[in-house]
């Protein structure tokens, strides 16, 4: 049998450098292609299927009125009685996705440069707060400029809070990971205090509801189709899908990205380069803060206008945008693709699903059961080919009898 | 003694992609024997021990035991062969006692399920007694000293049967004192009929505790010598080789002005240990310096410090005449510094970028390659292609990643990178190690071509072959201290002695 090329390296640390997590994922994008995705969503789909089918339910026709719910009959099989709803429905769905794209895109790109960003979640929550704050405030501005002010707001706020587990990261070598966790809670109670009784941010008409003021018309962004007052789809859509195109200009068109990505695959050899990994860390964490606080402003001032307390317990965007970046490989492509079948799921088993086809309280769940199934099949296919790689490696390095076996560690 | 082999190995050879790390190697062990097994590193000494240990299948060759041939499909085998390997590292539990990290795996068990501890003590005691360890089976494996540690690791492997026992280069770890106290307990144990594999680069060492000495050099067996007759200058001759094997042809150099000049340079590692202590060393046009030395003597905290990847305590660089003082990596570029780094795959080269990115490492951020911050792909594949083909890379184009390629053709994309950039002064650290011999000539005839287009090239190599037929001065570093200063016809012999810290010969002129 002959060895993979990566067991043959001279030095012991060349197969340590596997064990970076941007190694290993680099490692199981060679190896996987597309085929990874697309099987980890059929096997997620099908896993829910049963999940359904343990409900006394038949599975296909759950799946079909998700489908039908997201609004998918509108393209895939018009009727002209359903038309009306049919489209009001991917309206939905496609703003669903527009936030999915932009916390997909949060996760992409740290993972770029080797850092997992679970912060998402809280970045978008202070994305929401400066936005709703800014388009409270200041109104009786004209539109473009208050929109301008209350996006641009958002954003930087975002990046500054995903700059501080970068800049704690460069400084300290704290982990991301648990930085970034940390700080969503930290986000999440300052935006339940904002919001709540008494807060600062909360409505001044209706002192005992904790919800915030909404925001002013002028802060409020354009819809292209639907109607204004009933959460039509808004220019937040195609300020994601210009948010992908950045995106993807930016890792592969850019010196910044250019720097972002050799980072990420070996940071000591961008060292060597020339590059200042600490400033990269930093920066690219601010990035992807950037997004998530976006995706907070065009939710705010697309369709939510206002928000309460009770709402921040159970938003959940930013960490689907984990998925849908895991699904969609870090890529623009990807994070579009996946934010659309996560954008389908959510909005899909939310709406008028009957409880013939599904049990009422299992709808909305099972895109968490099947979010949480792709984030586990995509991480077990990092760990599948970690396994297989580190088993050579024992293989070869220690006396692997049954005594010693446990004495290697 | 009788003249029973224990353990022989025949015509040995093992080969990775690039590298014929083991070549006709072959080695015989006398029962109750210490044989050392001495070489430079790269010798191919853990290699071969590696094969005798059943973790690499060898290509070719024959190993017996006891006159029986084996062959070993992993470490279990070997194992049960009755061989045992105390590796540098120590693979004990910190948190379990002596006695349980000797057991471990093959515990004496009471109520068929319970591990009996007194029973596992009172075995590991009386072992401890019969080798005269001085080990408190009790004691936990965390708070005793390194030496009683590594006793630990002998014990599980005699704990085991081991009668042929193989020290990867014991002493690396331990003070003088233990040192001593180890070359007692191997005295017992060889009187107690095992058979010690002892794998060093140490001289001395050799001398005062070796029966028998096989010396590997680039793969090959060079000799095997009783410890009678042999001497601290004879083992050096044979280790770092007296003949070159690779000539270069190169004219005489013509030298011009300092392009890259130390002074005084004290680096620390990591760990805040003084690895490179006052350097001072200068390199001229058209000159290519080789500092020659035996690894970790702080070659790579010197060249780390030249090429800005790590802060010097003290002393002056000087780049073309420009001063660098705790420059970044960006400004020692800046002033003309090339650096084919030491560890290629590692350092040298993203494998996972295209050629083409690979080639712009150090120059993304200006024009051509870039402008505003826009990057021009086309450019750098177009720059990408006429280096592959200037410098003959084969297997991959512009846009193959660099981890495709071999490690010739690796090494020649950063090679081409760094020339192309036309550095006044280019380091090469270990240019050609893990390559093979098509590769190596290259590399040294364009490090020759570069020299005589008057770069100062500073080379640094642990081949000491590669450093005589390079370069026109060598500088021998010993401990972070140059203690040789070599030009024109080197003493080959002078040189091996001062890598190993030989001082009792009178320098050369």
């Amino acid at each position: 049998m002959t060895e993979p090329k990566k067991d043959i390296v001279e030095s012991p640390e060349q197969a340590a450098s596997t064990g970076t997590l941007a190694a290993r994922l680099s490692l199981s994008q060679r190896a996987g292609g597309v085929a990874v995705p697309v099987a980890t969503v059929m096997l997620a789909f099908l896993i829910g299927g049963l999940v359904v089918l343990a409900t006394g339910h038949n599975p296909l026709d759950a799946y079909h009125d998700i489908f039908d719910g997201a609004g998918l009959n509108w393209i895939f099989h018009p009727t002209t009685s359903t038309q009306t709803t049919a489209a009001y429905n991917l309206s939905q769905t496609l703003l669903q996705s527009a936030t999915l794209i932009l916390t997909g895109l949060a996760v992409a790109f740290a993972f770029r440069c080797g850092m997992f960003n679970i912060g998402g979640q809280g970045q978008y929550f202070v994305g929401l707060i400066v936005a709703n704050w800014l388009g409270v405030s200041f109104s009786g501005m004209s539109p473009l400029p208050h929109i301008l002010i209350a996006i641009i707001g958002a954003t930087l706020a975002g990046a500054a809070w995903a700059g501080i587990a970068g800049v704690l990261k460069a400084t300290t070598g704290a982990h991301e990971v648990i930085s970034t966790i940390m700080l969503n809670y930290i986000a999440l109670y300052t935006a339940t205090w904002l919001f709540g009784d008494g807060g600062p941010l909360q409505n001044s008409t209706q002192p005992t509801v904790p919800v915030s003021n909404p925001i002013a018309s002028s802060a409020q962004l354009p819809v292209i189709w639907g109607t204004i007052g009933f959460q039509g789809l808004d220019i937040g859509f195609l300020i994601a899908i210009a948010a992908l195109v950045v995106f993807w200009a930016l890792i592969n068109r850019t010196t910044l990205g250019y720097e972002v990505r050799a980072v990420g695959f070996n940071p000591e050899a961008a060292a060597y380069g020339g590059i200042n990994v600490k400033k990269n860390l930093v920066r690219a964490m601010a990035i992807s803060g950037a997004f998530a606080g976006l995706a907070g402003a065009i939710d705010m001032l697309g369709y939510l206008y206002q928000y309460g307390s009770l709402d921040v317990a159970v938003s959940q965007v930013g960490f689907i945008g984990i998925a849908v970046a895991l699904l969609g490989r870090n890529t623009a492509l990807g994070v579009f693709l996946g934010s659309l079948i996560f954008g389908g799921l959510i909005y899909g088993t939310t709406q008028g699903l009957s409880s013939n086809v599904i049990q009422p309280e299992l709808a909305t769940n099972l895109t968490y059961i099947i979010q949480g199934l792709v984030v586990l099949f995509i991480g077990a296919d990092i760990l599948i080919l970690y396994v297989w790689n580190s088993r050579k490696r024992l293989r070869r390095q220690s006396p692997p009898q049954a005594p010693a076996k446990a004495a290697v560690y | 003694m009788s003249d029973e082999l224990v353990l022989e190995m025949r015509g040995i050879r093992k080969e990775f992609p690039g590298v014929v790390a083991n070549d006709d190697v072959s080695l015989d062990v006398r029962p109750g024997e210490v044989h050392a097994l001495l070489g430079e590193n790269g010798a191919g000494k853990s290699t071969l021990m590696n094969i005798l240990y059943g973790l690499y299948k060898p290509d070719a060759g024959e190993i017996r035991i006891k006159g029986k041939p084996v062959s070993f499909g992993s470490a279990s085998d070997a194992i049960q062969a009755g061989i045992g390997m105390v590796h540098q590292h120590f693979m004990l539990i910190p948190v379990m006692t002596v006695a349980e990290n000797v057991v471990l795996g093959t515990e004496p068990v009471r109520d068929r399920v319970l591990l009996d501890e007194t029973a596992a003590e009172r075995r590991v005691a009386d072992m401890a007694k019969t080798f005269k360890f001085a080990v408190d089976p009790g004691a936990l494996v965390q708070d005793i000293g390194v030496g009683q540690q590594q006793r630990v690791e002998i014990m599980k492997a005699l704990y085991r049967n081991a009668d042929i026992l193989i020290l990867d280069e014991p002493t690396a770890v331990l003070t003088p004192q233990e040192a001593l106290d180890l070359f007692e307990i191997l005295r017992t144990l060889r009187h107690e009929g095992v058979s010690i594999v002892f794998i060093t680069h140490k001289l001395g060492e050799v001398l005062e505790i070796a029966d028998r000495i096989t010396v590997l050099r680039r793969g090959k067996t060079i000799e095997t010598v009783s410890r009678e007759g042999a001497t601290e200058q004879s083992l050096a001759r044979a280790m770092v080789g007296r003949d070159v094997l690779l000539r270069v042809e190169k004219p005489p150099a013509e030298v011009g002005d300092i392009l890259l000049e130390v002074e005084d340079l004290w680096v620390s590692d990591d760990r805040g240990i003084e690895k490179v202590r006052g350097v001072s060393l200068e390199v001229r046009s058209g000159e290519i310096v080789g500092i020659a030395g035996v690894d970790g003597n702080g070659q790579t905290e010197l060249i780390e410090a030249l090429t800005g990847l790590r802060r010097a305590e003290r002393g002056v660089t000087r780049v073309g005449g420009r001063e660098l003082h705790h420059a970044s990596t960006r400004e020692v570029l800046d002033a003309g510094l090339g650096h084919i780094p030491e560890d290629r795959q590692r350092r040298g080269l993203v494998l996972e970028f295209s050629l083409a990115e690979n080639v712009a490492l150090h120059d993304y951020g200006r024009p051509p390659d870039s402008k505003w911050g826009w990057l021009f792909p086309k450019r750098l594949i177009e720059r990408a292609r006429r280096l592959i083909e200037e410098f003959d890379v084969r297997g991959g184009g512009p846009l193959t990643p660099a981890g495709a390629l071999s490690g010739g053709n690796q090494q020649k994309i950063v090679a081409a990178r760094e020339i192309s950039r036309d550095p006044r002064a280019l380091i090469a650290a270990q240019p050609t190690r893990g390559l093979d011999v098509g590769a190596i000539e290259y590399l040294h005839r364009r490090l020759v071509t570069e020299r005589d287009e008057g770069r100062a090239i500073l080379l640094v190599s642990l081949e000491l072959d590669e450093i005589l037929s390079l370069s026109d001065r060598i500088l021998v570093l010993y401990e972070g201290e140059i203690v040789g200063k070599h030009s024109g016809a080197a003493s080959e012999e002078q040189i091996g002695f001062e890598m190993v810290g030989l001082k009792n010969e009178a320098p050369a002129a």
